[in-house]
């Protein structure tokens, strides 16, 4: 499975990354030498083994469905970068 | 007496406990040494207002007879912690700014125990490379001067580019340059791959990975959730057993984290270790090994034999796929991890014409070029069509690699002994404009052991020829950190305490 430019594109633009024309050609290398270095999974014969889910065997807790965060909303938007009283501010998404 | 930074953790906590000194004036000595070490760039953000005002208080818990197990000691804490108010960024500029509200569990226990903080340390862009340069904040230097410098070359270095001089190791290669220059008593780290094994190796301090669940995750900055793991580096296996006793434990914010009792790992130092059965895996045997890590792991095996212990040749057969899985796994992880981080909640903001070149343009900016590397393979391994492929049998090959040892400790293996990294240190830009695949083989001996959920420890074992540290690693069962510490402390004696470099940079 070889990358092509179209891909880089198409990758980038789901990793929500702006790539400029110049940056395709070698993301499309390093993504196709990363992707080579996998390849020798292909030999490991994997016919009936689970995927592994928690390396650890563990018991989930469940906690009360209570309220614990008592933050508020001032804690909550002190880090953005863009805010207006306890809204974060995003450019328009509606017409 | 031997300087107050030269002490080691549980020395400096004997004399605090003694009142032959006070935190007040170990806390001061380690915030000069700080301040004269700021061309190692080992720390991010200094906060010697904060460490003089914990220290205060822990001379009065000292004074009046409450003091905590780690009362007054001054520790450096990697800059992917939380810490509430102060510099948390993961040595990203994606997180421009960020001041979190609250404080990680791991830290937040390291408080409660009475330790004291001097700042944040660098490290690898979101815990993402081997050697410490993919930080925003600029590479990291190695107190050890490359073999055959002058302390004149290496002060000049570190005033320019830093080129040539020696790296730290990654990710926690700020914590480690801090432990091994005498800048901290010890300093939380974490490792996914290897991130504080390898910069332990690096610089001749001593590194735990715990069991995956030992440590809470909250609060710190997630890179793959599934692999990493909180732990500390400090300058002796004792030293590493005191912080981790405060840093572990059961935490009801952490799903992953796991309820069982924390030992007191202290006691575990001195416990014999005759009759311990010790793997060697033969599949760590790489070609092109070279000759002085042959020699370390032939010494290592040595000395645990002279011990009492049992040396067992092993086979962990699908130790060579490890290294490829990771590489899938840990990208698949980060690229959704990473998703946050969209200029909105917190950090940089890049404007563009509508939403979506917002979040393009500013995740262009924020992530450096290793992270967005790695955001985009994970990106790819996860979309449609290859999750199958890619993702899915990375994680079975997993499963392979754990029932590996599942079966050889089934079979009545009580640790493995390995060597903790395929090199001495290399210096930096030296491998910074080649394949990144190159960077990554620094991580063949560490990363089963997270793939695994395993407890590895990195001792050092001796200077190579030129004279650079070399380490050991031991992979335990799960939950027998102690064994690791019984062992390590073993090969910590017979290797003899490896002499840490005057302070050239002061």
């Amino acid at each position: 499975m070889s990358v092509d430019h179209a891909t880089v594109r198409r990758i980038a633009h789901l990793a929500r990354i702006a790539v400029t024309d110049d940056e395709v050609p070698h993301l499309a290398g390093e993504l196709n030498a990363l992707l080579s270095f996998v390849a020798e999974l292909d030999q490991v014969d994997v016919a009936g083994i689970e995927p592994m889910t928690s390396v650890i065997p563990m018991k989930m807790h469940m906690r009360a469905d209570v309220v614990t965060d008592q933050a508020g909303a001032d804690a909550i938007v002190a880090n953005a970068p863009v805010r207006e009283e306890h809204f974060f501010v995003v450019p328009k998404v509606v017409e | 007496m031997t300087s107050l930074t030269d002490l080691t953790l549980a020395h400096a906590r004997d004399l605090l406990l003694a009142k032959d000194i006070s935190a007040t004036e170990l806390t001061e000595a380690h915030v000069e040494a700080v301040e004269k070490a700021r061309a190692l760039n080992a720390f991010v953000a200094e906060t010697p207002d904060k460490a003089l005002a914990m220290a205060k208080a822990a001379d009065g818990r000292l004074a009046n007879g409450t003091a905590g197990p780690l009362e007054g000691i001054p520790l450096g804490i990697k800059d992917l912690y939380a810490t509430e108010g102060v510099h948390t960024q993961a040595a990203s500029h994606i997180l421009d700014g960020f001041k979190p509200r609250y404080e990680s569990t791991v830290t937040s226990q390291l408080w409660r125990d009475g330790a004291v903080m001097l700042g944040k340390l660098n490290m690898d862009e979101f815990a993402m490379g081997s050697s410490n340069e993919t930080s925003f904040y600029g590479p990291v230097a190695s107190p050890w001067l490359p073999p055959e410098w002058t302390r004149e070359k290496g002060r000049s270095a570190l005033a320019g580019d830093k080129q040539g001089l020696l790296v730290p190791g990654g990710s926690s290669g700020g914590s480690a340059s801090a432990v091994a220059a005498r800048l901290c008593l010890g300093a939380t780290a974490s490792d996914t791959g290897g991130s504080i094994r390898q910069p332990a190796a690096f610089t001749g301090t001593v590194g735990i990975k715990p069991t995956y669940g030992r440590c809470s995750r909250w609060g710190m900055v997630a890179f793959a959730s599934s692999l990493d793991q909180a732990g500390p580096i400090a300058r002796s296996v004792r030293d590493c057993a005191i912080l981790m006793r405060s840093m572990a434990g059961y935490d009801p914010k952490d799903t992953t984290s796991v309820d069982v009792a924390v030992p007191d790992y202290e006691a575990a130092i001195g416990a014999s270790v005759r009759g311990k059965r010790i793997g060697i895996p033969k599949e760590y045997r790489i070609d092109g090994m070279p000759a002085e890590i042959e020699e370390l792991w032939t010494k290592g095996i040595a000395w645990l034999r002279d011990a009492g212990a049992e040396i067992v040749e092993i086979s962990l057969p699908h130790t060579r796929y490890a290294l490829p899985a990771y590489y899938i796994v840990a990208p698949a992880e980060a690229s959704s991890n990473l998703a946050r981080y969209d200029g909105v909640r917190y950090g940089l903001r890049v404007p563009g014409k509508d939403i979506a070149s917002m979040y393009e343009n500013t995740r262009a900016a924020g992530f450096g070029k290793e992270v967005r590397r790695r955001v985009m393979i994970g990106t790819y391994v996860l979309s449609a069509g290859y999750y199958d492929a890619y993702y899915v049998r990375a994680q079975q090959i997993r499963t392979l690699i754990k029932r590996d040892f599942e079966t050889v400790f089934a079979d009545g293996i009580d640790a493995i002994l390995t060597p903790a990294t395929p090199s001495a240190a290399f210096g930096i830009g030296e491998k910074t404009s080649a394949d990144p695949i190159e960077m990554y083989l620094n991580d063949v001996f560490t990363v089963t052991v997270n793939m695994a959920g395993l407890p590895g420890i990195a001792v050092p074992g001796g200077l190579s020829p030129k004279g650079l540290p070399l380490a050991l690693q031991l992979i335990g069962k799960p939950f027998e950190e102690e064994t690791l510490f019984s062992l390590g402390e073993v090969i910590e004696q017979a290797a003899g305490r490896i002499k840490l470099p005057e302070p050239w940079w002061a």
